[in-house]
């Protein structure tokens, strides 16, 4: 159970924590570098709620430790677009009003960020698919994947 | 004499809209600043479903100022109106309505001071207009605003009622559709919720529930615990034991070993779960006639015998359908945080908490009389959480917060529920059973009507009895008594037989309400409480009656509903789902279409839902065509995200949902256990509203959740010839009823 410094590469900003090397990176986003962007949702890896980008690929962080993050490009749901320069994502979400409660929206955004890196011109299909792993209990669904589809078209991934 | 009597005339309260009745000072819900902004309060709060977009649209639509003006402030005890819950689809009514006439009284305050100071004439008072807040007479000068007048003073007044709002004609905002003001900070991810809130010097606990309802702690070593790294200190007052670390993480850590140390008795408390519906028939209940209508010219009755019945051509129909208990299933954890105040004794002497709770002047008393502290010694501030449905675990969670709190006094603790207690200690939505009954005289109408509920009580909120009912509060060294679910009064929507009195004119009808009086498993409010299963009997009843009758089951509701808006939502929801047609052409196997309706509550939204499904091993739903008629729409699109959420909420409960239990432990406790409905599972809903602009405003949150469960089953009835009367009609359930089935 021995701190170690570690560095993170965060939303294109490298930084050093010091923590046990098995944290949960969801911990140490929220409660080490405040980025409360990252919800908590089950610390079990089955709603989604916390996902980040890991080099391109979406992740739950309450199941990735702090070692896995070292030296790779990982983003965050705060390093996604800014409030004066938003996403085309984070746009397509506002337009369509993809959310109601918006707690599982960080995780969501993130891993239809991931979809579009891979496929920037998905398929209504390989939208739900690429989600599936989320859960909403709000019920906006299909806004969020008619969002993603918006952004997509607008060249999100661009 | 005569003028004594205008005297005592005029002291006669104005009876005022919605919420403003009880809280008439006008500076409870709104004040203005020099710099250009508006304050609003209200006493509801933001559950998710957008409410202060709405009111803020209100407010803006009624002052005349554009909705960046108008800064909402998130309901406190410490200031604004009391609007008691923010529950059961009521916000709109409630609080807009009192909203709109507190913003028409403080426009004309402004409005005549402004006047007043300029020498206006009546005449030239009255052509006064309000541009983004701006006072501008009919040649088109500016006599001032609400910023240059702007004094707090000026609204410290009661509402009268003499000034009026606006005519429907007259609104610019109300109508349109104006985007959720925090939704930019959803997508952002900004620290907008109570998990994300940080005060200075705060702390981290977590709570080792019993791991079943009945379970008293036996024993716990605390020492080890103390030990843990990073671990403040450990609480324990009777079987209720916590932790109290410095960070999040350290707390979780520190949890686990809580959990493995600390020793229970469990006793087996809870009925089998395959037999729920027997269960509740067989416990004492207390039984109340909810309702009925009785006929000077009967036709054939249910209380007639058989052979008078044959007699006249009648047909006698009795059916019983049911749901299991439902979790609120929130995706964020309940959540609080709570900060106590100690005199040099050590005793407390004030509470400060933030919670999501659904009712913060609810929650206060509670905690009152779990602490034994007067109840204006704590204050309750309202924080978003996740979604909640209803009564979830945000109540129990506050209340959890301060007994960990009470041993830090000075530092706020943030405490936070695991999944699993989300699943197994927040209260339940009540698992229920229906006895429907009817005859049917020759000529295909329905006579007389029985509908029988059994059922938990639907509301066990805080802040109703001099018991509280807080999770923690029976598990105290001092315990409280257990308490039992009620159901509000029928004037308050009911509860168990909230909709169980029929939306159709059956010539007599009565509607027995059985609430059991044992509590296995703790209940409470779950969105649209009884209406979800009474509906569901309800719409598969009339369907199986008008397939045993040979009539289509449109046509069989439209003869038994004489309200216009109530055929004009169910001829709405078939033309888009070009009913008549459905059975045209070739038919693709397993794949069926049903029909349902309801006036939500009988008083509230009307809607009429038809469901396309395809059924093999396990049932998709393919498509939800949804008619609401909801009266003034304020924002459409905000409704229409209310009705799509709802509907796709409701899939999830009718296929997917049920809370599994042994006879000691409730075992579904993550979300491998208790899955809802996932986005590739998710129907395609298309939503009409019918515009009722010259009618009052309706809440549609919970107005689906009755037709789009009955509609589903009428459409697996649709498709396979199978009728299913239990919730959920899961893969499981599927077989069983076709193994069942004589055909």
């Amino acid at each position: 159970m021995a701190l170690r410094h570690i560095s993170l590469h965060i939303n294109g900003h490298s930084v050093q924590v010091e923590a046990e090397e098995n944290t949960p990176l969801v911990y140490v986003l929220r409660e080490e570098l405040g980025l409360k962007g990252t919800r908590l949702g089950c610390g079990q890896s089955q709603c989604g709620a916390c996902h980040v980008m890991l080099d391109s690929v979406s992740v739950p962080a309450c199941d990735t430790p702090l070692w896995a993050a070292e030296n790779k490009a990982l983003l965050t749901v705060e390093g996604l677009g800014q409030p004066d320069a938003l996403h085309a994502l984070q746009q397509a979400f506002i337009d369509e009003q993809a959310a109601q409660c918006g707690y599982c929206v960080s995780g969501i955004l993130i891993s239809a960020a991931a979809l579009l890196v891979k496929c920037p011109q998905p398929s209504e299909e390989q939208v739900r698919q690429a989600l599936d792993p989320h859960l909403c209990r709000c019920g906006a669904h299909n806004r969020m994947v008619r969002a993603v589809l918006k952004a997509a078209a607008v060249g999100a991934a661009t | 004499m005569s003028s004594k009597m205008s005297e005592s005339t005029l002291n006669i309260p104005v009876v005022l809209p919605g919420s403003l009745q009880a809280n008439r000072r006008l500076s409870q819900w709104l004040g203005f600043h020099a710099d250009g902004r508006v304050t609003v309060r209200t006493g509801k709060v933001d559950l998710g479903q957008g409410i202060s977009t709405v009111l803020a649209q209100i407010a803006a639509d009624e002052l005349d100022v554009s909705v960046a003006r108008i800064c909402m402030q998130r309901a406190s005890t410490l200031q604004g109106p009391n609007e008691g819950m923010t529950a059961g689809s009521m916000s709109v009514q409630d609080s807009g309505s009192a909203l709109r006439q507190a913003c028409a009284e403080a426009r004309a305050i402004y409005l005549n001071l402004a006047a007043k100071q300029r020498g206006l004439t009546a005449i030239q008072r009255a052509e006064l207009s309000v541009l983004d807040g701006e006072f501008v007479s009919s040649a088109d000068e500016s006599i001032g605003s609400y910023w240059t007048l702007a004094d707090d003073a000026l609204l410290e007044l009661e509402a009268t009622g003499i000034a009026k709002p606006k005519a429907v004609a007259d609104h610019t905002l109300t109508g349109q559709t104006v985007l959720r003001l925090d939704m930019p900070g959803k997508v952002l991810g900004q620290a907008d919720f109570i998990h994300d809130m940080v005060l200075p010097g705060q702390l981290y606990g977590r709570v080792a529930h019993p791991p079943s309802p009945g379970a008293v702690l036996l024993g716990v070593a605390m020492d080890t615990i103390n030990a843990l790294p990073g671990v403040v200190t450990t609480v324990r007052d009777g079987s209720f034991i916590g932790v109290i670390a410095r960070t999040d993480y350290a707390a979780v850590q520190a949890l686990k070993k809580l959990a493995a140390a600390a020793r229970w008795d469990e006793p087996a408390t809870l009925p089998d779960m395959h037999a729920v519906p027997a269960f509740l028939r067989a416990q004492p209940v207390h039984t109340t006639l909810a309702g009925e209508r009785k006929s000077d010219t009967p036709g054939p009755s249910l209380t007639a015998s058989e052979a008078s019945r044959t007699a006249e051509g009648a047909q006698y129909f009795k059916r019983s359908y049911a749901r299991p208990f439902l979790a609120h299933a929130s995706i964020g954890p309940s959540c609080a945080l709570a900060r106590c105040q100690a005199n040099g004794n050590g005793e407390i002497t004030s509470v400060e908490v933030w919670t999501h709770s659904q009712g913060i002047y609810n929650l206060r008393p509670d905690l009152a009389l779990v602490l034994g502290l007067p109840a204006a010694q704590i204050a309750v501030r309202h924080v978003p959480g996740a979604g909640c449905y209803g009564h979830n675990g945000a109540d129990d969670a506050a209340c959890d917060a301060v007994l960990l709190a009470r041993a830090v006094p000075g530092r706020p603790v943030q405490l936070q529920w695991t999944r699993e207690d989300e699943l197994t200690c927040a209260p339940f939505g009540a698992a229920m059973a229906v006895d429907l009954q009817a005859v049917v005289d020759a000529d295909g109408r329905i006579s007389d009507w029985q509908h029988d509920v059994w059922s938990n009580g639907h509301s066990m909120r805080p802040g109703r009895s001099t018991t509280p009912v807080l999770h923690a509060a029976a598990l105290l060294e001092k315990p409280f008594a257990r308490q039992v679910a009620i159901n509000m009064p029928l004037a308050n929507g009911g509860g168990a037989e909230r909709n169980a009195l029929p939306s159709y004119d059956f010539a007599q009808w009565r509607t027995h309400c059985h609430r059991a009086l044992t509590m296995p498993l703790r209940t409470s409010s779950l969105r649209s409480l009884g209406a979800h299963c009474n509906v569901f009997a309800v719409e598969s009843f009339l369907d199986e009656m008008a397939e045993q009758l040979g009539v289509d089951p449109l046509v069989f509701r439209l003869r038994h509903l004489s309200d216009d808006r109530g055929r004009a939502v169910l001829n709405a929801a078939a033309a888009m789902a070009d009913w008549p047609n459905r059975h045209a052409g070739e038919r693709r196997e397993g794949s069926g279409m049903g029909i349902a309706y309801a006036r939500y509550k009988n008083t509230s939204a009307y809607c009429a839902v038809v469901a396309a499904v395809h059924a093999e091993a396990e049932v998709r739903v393919e498509q939800l065509w949804i008619a609401a008629d909801v009266g003034l729409v304020v924002n459409p699109d905000g409704v229409r995200n209310q009705i799509e959420g709802g509907a796709i909420q409701t899939v999830s409960w009718v296929l997917k949902e049920a809370v599994q239990f042994d006879r000691t432990r409730v075992t579904s406790r993550s979300w491998e256990d208790y899955p809802i409905l996932r986005f590739s599972e998710v129907p395609k809903v298309d939503v009409q509203l019918v515009s009722r602009p010259g009618d009052k405003s309706l809440g549609a949150g919970e107005a689906t959740h009755g037709p789009v469960a009955a509609a589903i089953a009428n459409a697996v009835a649709d498709a396979l010839g199978l009728r299913m009367r239990q919730m959920p009609l899961s893969a499981d359930a599927l077989l069983q009823a076709a193994l069942a089935d004589p055909r």
